[in-house]
């Protein structure tokens, strides 16, 4: 076997192509997620920091300059970290009270933010933290501008975006590698698929495909193929029994024939003699004739090709003729041979072959049925019955003889080439019917139906 | 009788030509359709031997080019094995009768005879009674007597009886008994026929002294009153 072809497997693009599709909606969806988080808590921040503003102006409203400067001293004071930032500035911007020691020097955003950075008053090493802060104009003209340092906000804006990162990677690698499990998964199957088939290319033909149990589409179509490779084994072994057969049943005459014609030859004989033998070698070259003509009909009828000869027909009538020539021969034999016909109308089909076909049913009905038994022909609608009180056929010997040249053990020294019944399944396929042998109880009973 | 055998195959059209010889008859070969049409045009014969499958013209085509300028000469089809088997379209053309090769050449020759002699018969309308010998048969009252004595036949006894006293002398085989008396195109594989003649056998040849109906072994059977 192969390297596994991982790179140009169809699965495997295919699980590539999905984890990509896969990752690229997780990524989206991260990016939703923090969004929503990270941007909730600054709108947050915003708020409270607005609601505080609004607090002040009502106190600087009530209480003037003094008052508003002793609420904003006291917060500084209870908030010696510095996580707030208050500066009550004149109207020239010079500090009067709060926690930053200059306004700073950056003009507010379109929203009337401002972004700055503020020094760290805990470590006081230099430091600096974001923070965001709003100015107000109070009546008086006095500035002032409440802010909060957002230094959890950025903390918890990396946790997310650090869980976003991780989790996209984290899912990107897991389609991967559920994609190479995947396309190796299916890859394995489809190379039993392709083991079995090579093993049969071998020469190994019974070797099959082997199943899950699963029912999936694998093991349908493992199941298909195993069913297509059944028939083919059925067909190639019926093929082979034909061709055994043919070699069997024509070396024996050919054998016979020599066997005559080297006869001729010998000294002694009388013209009588000699006109005996020359006579039963024609009889045999005949039989083999007979033969080889049987196979190439069985062949033609097969082939459909002689559908041509379709008109409109009568079946009883072809079944009250074969009776009527084949009642002298079962008379002979001590049989009695019954027709029973119900009128059909309105058939379509080749007499000639359908004539062959009957015939064929009641020969064998009459060759095999030991004396003073009955044989009935039967024509009802589109169906023909041959019912006989002979010996019958074993259950597990009735598909049997419809192969070419089959014949049971025990009709070996009856005449026949064991063609007659290829030859009514021929005919009863090229009818679009079949033919089926039931148990007469006792006997046999041929049904032929065509269509 | 002149026949002309339009055969392609050299072996067969030999075999064909020496049997024909042999039975006293006066062949002339063609070994294509060409030569085969221009022959059955130019000269008169009393049948036509023609392999379906020919260089030139095949055999279809020259018995429907023949049918079609007026020239009604009896034509037997031959097809070889294999070939699709299909009487019905060789007979439409305007074939009279046809044969699957490999075939006996005393099944070529019985069919020859009954077939000139069909021809031949078909212009005499009237005819109501068959004489061989002292066998009678009258066909409008579907009698038949020998010696004056009435025998009782049944009626495909009476067709099997009719188409041998018609072809009287000449050799029926089993098949042309088939296709002309049964009306099927069929290969039996037992001796259906030979029960058949052998009953009617029963009824003619029995309380009389000499046998009408002979076996021709290796062929048929003829009905003749006198040795050949």
């Amino acid at each position: 076997m192969t390297a596994f072809p991982l790179f140009r497997s169809a699965t495997f693009r295919l699980a590539l192509l999905y984890m990509l599709l896969f990752g690229g909606s997780a990524a989206i969806l991260m990016g939703f997620l923090y969004w929503a988080t990270a941007g909730v808590l600054s709108d947050q921040i915003d708020e409270t920091i607005q609601a505080d503003i609004k607090g002040l102006a009502e106190q600087y409203e009530q209480r003037g300059t003094p008052g508003i400067a002793a609420v904003i001293s006291e917060r500084v004071r209870r908030d010696p970290g510095g996580r707030t930032v208050y500066l009550l500035t004149d109207p020239l911007r010079r500090p009067l009270v709060g926690n930053l020691s200059a306004w700073p020097t950056l003009e507010p955003d379109s929203d009337g933010w401002l972004t700055f950075d503020l020094l760290d008053r805990d470590t006081a090493d230099g430091t600096t933290h974001i923070a965001r802060a709003r100015p107000f104009i109070l009546q008086g003209g006095l500035n002032l501008l409440v802010g909060r340092e957002v230094r959890e906000i950025e903390r918890i804006r990396a946790m997310v975006l650090n869980a976003v990162i991780w989790g996209t990677g984290f899912t990107l690698a897991l389609g991967f590698a559920g994609g190479i499990a995947m396309s190796r998964s299916t890859a394995r199957r489809i190379d039993s698929i392709n083991q079995t088939s090579r093993q049969i290319v071998d020469g190994n033909l019974d070797r099959r495909i082997p199943t899950r149990g699963t029912n999936d589409e694998f093991d349908q179509l493992a199941a298909n193929l195993n069913a297509m490779l059944d028939r083919n084994q059925t067909l190639l072994e019926g093929l082979r029994h034909v061709s055994d057969n043919i070699a069997h049943d024509l070396r024996t005459p050919l054998a016979r024939l020599r066997g005559k014609l080297d006869e001729i030859d010998r000294p002694n004989l009388t013209d009588d003699d000699r006109n005996r033998i020359v006579e039963s070698a024609i009889a045999e070259a005949d039989g083999l004739l007979a033969i080889f003509n049987a196979l190439l009909r069985i062949a033609q009828i097969e082939a459909g090709g002689r559908r041509e000869n379709f008109a409109p027909m009568d079946l009883a009538e072809v079944v009250s003729d074969v009776a009527e020539l084949y009642e002298p021969v079962a008379l002979e034999k001590g049989i009695t041979l019954a027709v029973r016909c119900e009128p059909t109308t309105g058939l379509t089909g080749d007499r000639d072959l359908l004539f062959q076909a009957v015939a064929n049913l009641a020969d064998n009905a009459i060759k095999y049925t030991p004396e003073g038994s009955n044989v009935v022909l039967h024509a009802a609608g589109t169906v023909v019955t041959v019912s006989d009180t002979g010996p019958g056929i074993p259950e597990d010997a009735k598909e049997d003889v419809f192969r070419r040249f089959h014949r049971l053990e025990e009709s070996r020294n009856t005449p026949g080439s064991g063609l007659g019944l290829s030859l009514v399944r021929a005919v009863a396929t090229l009818h679009g019917g079949n033919v089926q042998l039931e148990d007469n109880r006792p006997g046999l009973k041929a049904i032929l139906s065509i269509g | 009788m002149r026949i002309l055998v339009i055969e392609d195959d050299n072996d067969v059209a030999d075999y064909i030509v020496k049997a024909l010889k042999e039975a006293g008859h006066n062949p002339s070969r063609a070994d294509n359709g060409k030569d085969g049409l221009f022959l059955a045009t130019t000269e008169e014969f009393d049948a036509l031997v023609v392999d379906r499958m020919l260089p030139g013209p095949d055999g279809l085509t020259i018995i429907r080019t023949l049918r079609a300028s007026g020239n009604d000469t009896p034509a037997l089809i031959l097809s070889a094995l294999g070939e699709v088997n299909d009487r019905v379209k060789g007979l439409k053309a305007g074939g009279d009768d046809y044969l699957t090769k490999p075939f006996a050449a005393s099944e070529l020759l019985a069919r020859l005879e009954a077939l000139t002699r069909r021809i031949g018969k078909s212009n005499i309308t009237a005819e109501t009674l068959i004489a061989v010998g002292d066998l009678e048969m009258n066909l409008l009252a579907r009698r038949v007597t020998r010696d004056g004595t009435e025998i009782d036949l049944q009626p495909r006894e009476f067709q099997l009886l009719e188409f041998l006293m018609r072809n009287a002398g000449s050799v029926v085989t089993r098949t042309m008994l088939l296709e002309n008396v049964w009306d099927y195109h069929f290969d039996p594989q037992t001796n259906v026929i030979d029960v058949h003649v052998s009953r009617l056998r029963q009824k003619i040849d029995k309380d009389f002294d000499t046998a009408l109906i002979h076996t021709v072994r290796g062929a048929g059977y003829v009905l003749r009153d006198t040795p050949p």
